[in-house]
């Protein structure tokens, strides 16, 4: 079966980003970008399925920069078949991404799409769900492991007090947990083999998607910082200022 | 104009987390609707009716909900707010409600707002991104506002003299594209993480799984739950629903304890807005301590047992 898994390209996640002065964003300017780390899951959980012979083509989509070829060649060196870019300049919501991604799945028509839970800079976790609610498919979020049987995929999730399975039926959507596998590092003839694979890039406007927002982003500030707090000599000294000063026990 | 509440609930048990998201509809002062969802759910309807802020309760009860299946009730969800005026639908930021608020919100056609922490006015809200080192605030020109709630930031609503009216609606969407296959819970006779006063958490520095009984200690000490970081969890001392971060649970106890912690971004984002934070490392240098209300620089395996006796 086809595999469709979406990467997406966000600041590198040991990145302590900061607020730009004029409060109308964060400052991204020459900081390092990586693939989000929920996505590399995903594009770990795709080359797994196919090498257990359950996958037959694994095709890997951003939507974003010109610059996220860079992502997708990561991709393609872990061990994607190909790549789509949707090149897109501007911010998108998460719907505007889902609404997109429907378009892509409509053109290829995969029998999973595999997407990490959030993304590490907008922190939304939506797109997934929302894309499921498109596709008008079943949906498998904060998956800890996927197992593909017939027509059907039986997703274990990761959910508050302990974990849950369900059987879902196929085509369906699945978003990754931290501890649903290990990614794996590419490695350098996978590089350069993957920079022969095929890339595709479309617009929006090729897809026939409109991608205005109905959300405005009026500013954007750093949060309140802690005040300096005092070390303490000794666990004597760390009970009694709970006690006395922060009376917090 | 009124607002719709998701109550989430599970084995008869309605989950605390609803009364923060509660808390939160009834800033918007107009009605504020809940609805439960699920099977032989009339317990949990006549509860949620007992709270403060709660005008009506709506209780879909039917074999399609007895799982809560996220596709049958985000399609009821749907249904409800395309056949009823409301402005707002709120769940809290829980695992629950981020599941099924976004599955709602494309259905609708609306953008999402996540993990709402203050509320503006009707269209304007603020919510942490960027693992919390920035907040936006971001202003909604949809006709239908879909926001999760995160549940540190609203209290508890309380219990109210009077119950608001539960009225039973004859819905039932079966989209038979999944099947619940099984849950698996782990016990803990603890205070819950998310709602926990008091918080103690181990890090990679506790060394093994087992040395999780010295905080253990130290929490039935003070009452206090347990938790752990990212690292902790991975190395597989205990088990992932204790991780406290961006991509485990948020809390903001009264007093929260980091031992063996060395306050990773992702970590940070997860706690920061505790009101006391105490960070017990052998790192003088380790980045905990520039959040850290006291800090003590010392090993653990000595700290640990000698606060416990100091409890005592």
């Amino acid at each position: 079966m086809k595999v469709l898994v979406a990467v997406k390209r966000v600041v590198d996640y040991n990145v302590k980003v900061r607020v730009k002065a004029d409060n109308s964003g964060v400052d991204l300017a020459n900081v390092k970008m990586s693939m989000n780390p929920f996505c590399e899951i995903a594009v770990e959980e795709a080359v797994r399925l196919k090498e257990k012979g359950v996958a037959t083509e694994i095709v890997v989509v951003s939507i974003g920069p010109t610059t996220a070829q860079e992502q997708l060649r990561t991709a393609l060196a872990l061990g994607a078949d190909r790549a789509i870019l949707v090149e897109s300049a501007e911010e998108l919501t998460s719907l505007a991404v889902a609404k997109l991604l429907k378009a892509v799945v409509d053109k290829e028509q995969p029998q999973l799409v595999i997407l990490g839970k959030q993304a590490i800079d907008s922190d939304n976790n939506q797109t997934g769900q929302m894309l499921a609610a498109l596709t008008r498919y079943g949906q498998g979020t904060f998956a800890s492991k996927v197992e593909v049987s017939g027509d059907n995929v039986a997703v274990t999730r990761e959910i508050d007090g302990g974990a849950q399975t369900v059987s879902l039926k196929l085509p369906a959507i699945v978003t990754t947990d931290l501890r649903l596998n290990e990614p794996r590092y590419a490695s350098l003839p996978n590089i350069m083999k993957a920079k022969k694979k095929p890339l595709e890039v479309l617009t929006p406007d090729a897809l026939g998607v409109s991608t205005a927002s109905t959300n405005k982003t009026v500013k954007v500030e750093a949060p309140a910082a802690r005040s300096a707090g005092i070390k303490v000599k000794s666990v004597a000294e760390l009970v009694e200022k709970l006690k006395n000063e922060a009376k917090v026990i | 104009m009124a607002v719709l509440l998701i109550a989430e609930h599970h084995d008869g048990v309605l989950k605390l987390a609803t009364l923060n998201a509660l808390t939160a509809a009834a800033r918007f002062d107009v009605s504020v609707e809940v609805l439960v969802a699920g099977k032989h759910a009339g317990r949990i309807a006549e509860e949620i009716a007992t709270f403060t802020g709660v005008n009506q309760v709506l209780i879909a009860d039917a074999p399609a909900y007895a799982d809560q299946g996220v596709e049958n009730v985000a399609a009821l969800v749907t249904e409800l707010v395309t056949t009823s005026a409301y402005s707002h639908v709120l769940a809290a930021s829980t695992a629950y409600g981020k599941n099924l608020l976004p599955r709602v919100a494309a259905l609708l056609d609306v953008a999402q707002i996540s993990d709402v922490v203050e509320i503006i006015s009707t269209s304007r809200f603020v919510r942490p991104f960027y693992a919390g080192n920035a907040l936006a605030t971001v202003e909604s020109a949809d006709p239908v506002k879909v926001l999760t709630v995160r549940t540190t930031a609203f209290a508890a609503a309380e219990k109210s003299a009077s119950s608001a009216a539960v009225t039973a609606l004859a819905l039932a969407h079966e989209t038979g594209l999944s099947r619940f296959v099984s849950a698996d819970f782990s016990v803990s006779e603890r205070v819950e993480l998310t709602c926990a006063k008091i918080i103690v958490s181990g890090g990679r520095g506790m060394g093994s799984g087992a040395n999780f009984a010295l905080l253990e200690r130290v929490a039935d000490k003070l009452g206090a739950a347990v938790g752990a970081s990212r690292a902790a969890v991975d190395a597989g001392f205990v088990s992932n629903d204790m991780q406290v971060g961006q991509t485990g649970k948020i809390v903001a106890p009264q007093l929260y304890i980091a031992v063996g912690i060395s306050g990773a971004i992702q970590h940070l984002a997860g706690m920061k807005d505790s009101k006391i934070i105490v960070a017990i490392n052998k790192d003088q240098d380790a980045p905990i301590f520039r959040i850290a209300d006291y800090g003590l620089v010392a090993d653990l395996f000595e700290a640990v047992p000698a606060l416990e006796a100091a409890l005592s």
